[in-house]
């Protein structure tokens, strides 16, 4: 069961009506590498995991619901005023024709979300390998968008969405880590 | 800290690239690549600035700037 808290992890602030952003964005919405794919793989792997790391995915695969806001705030705003034409012009005419200025769970390129960007092996060191390799493909991600973007408040807001990669990276490594501990063994820090 | 958060490597450049060369290219190696499991007692930032930052440890802090940009 979840809680609802009526506001975003962290502020979302746009400076201009960017359409052509909105479009990259879309990516980190409904992208392989996205939210989306994020929240879902790792809520979804809890269950066959060690109990000791169960609660580190609880944990990130809530928070990145939280980020799947954030992005969507974002795309909202760069979106809600523009007219058909900027839109158009923006390269989302082909959205605009599906869904107005809906969000959708697709990536950048228009390709619609699908299952099969996740996956659930079932085998604890396979599936932390891959939420690994998830965070730091979010995180370059990122990083692309940023360097294509000159908004600086919203670059501000995808700086600190990058540190959470960074740090949820760590944190899976170090599941990875107490699941290689030897048993029976002395722990030394 | 002891390492830094960008590589560079210089790729071949070919007499007829098409496209003025990019001589050294970069990459990040941000610090959870190093850490290991993080021990105790490390430094934190004060918690206002952690909420901005978004981590509270100085060592998982990864700032980041678009390395295409001239400055």
């Amino acid at each position: 069961m979840w809680l609802y808290e009526k506001k975003l992890q962290y502020p979302v602030k746009v400076s201009t009506c960017n359409p052509k952003l909105a479009k990259f964005l879309i990516e980190q919405y409904g992208g392989a590498d996205g939210e989306l794919s994020a929240a879902l793989r790792y809520l979804n792997q809890r269950y066959t995991i060690p109990d000791k790391v169960i609660g580190l995915l609880t944990d990130i695969g809530t928070e990145e619901f939280a980020h799947l806001e954030m992005i969507a705030t974002m795309v909202y705003k760069l979106t809600k005023d523009a007219t058909p034409e900027q839109l158009k012009e923006a390269g989302l005419g082909a959205h605009y024709a599906n869904h107005d200025r809906a969000l959708f769970y697709h990536d950048a390129a228009g390709t619609p979300w699908t299952a099969t960007y996740i996956q659930a092996k079932g085998d604890p060191i396979a599936d932390l390998y891959e939420d690994i390799a998830a965070e730091e493909k979010a995180r370059a991600t990122y990083q692309w968008i940023i360097n294509m973007s000159d908004d600086p408040f919203l670059n501000d807001g995808l700086k600190f969405l990058r540190e959470r990669e960074v740090v949820h990276s760590q944190r899976f490594r170090e599941a990875v880590e107490i699941l290689k501990e030897e048993q029976g063994k002395k722990k030394y820090y | 800290m002891s390492f830094s958060m960008r590589k560079t490597y210089a790729p071949y450049v070919g007499p007829y690239d098409p496209c003025p060369p990019i001589r050294v290219k970069s990459y990040d190696t941000p610090p959870q690549l190093y850490l290991g499991f993080q021990p105790p007692g490390l430094e934190q930032f004060p918690p206002r600035e952690a909420l901005r930052r978004g981590t509270l440890w100085r060592a998982l802090y990864s700032p980041y700037e678009n390395p295409y940009k001239p400055s």
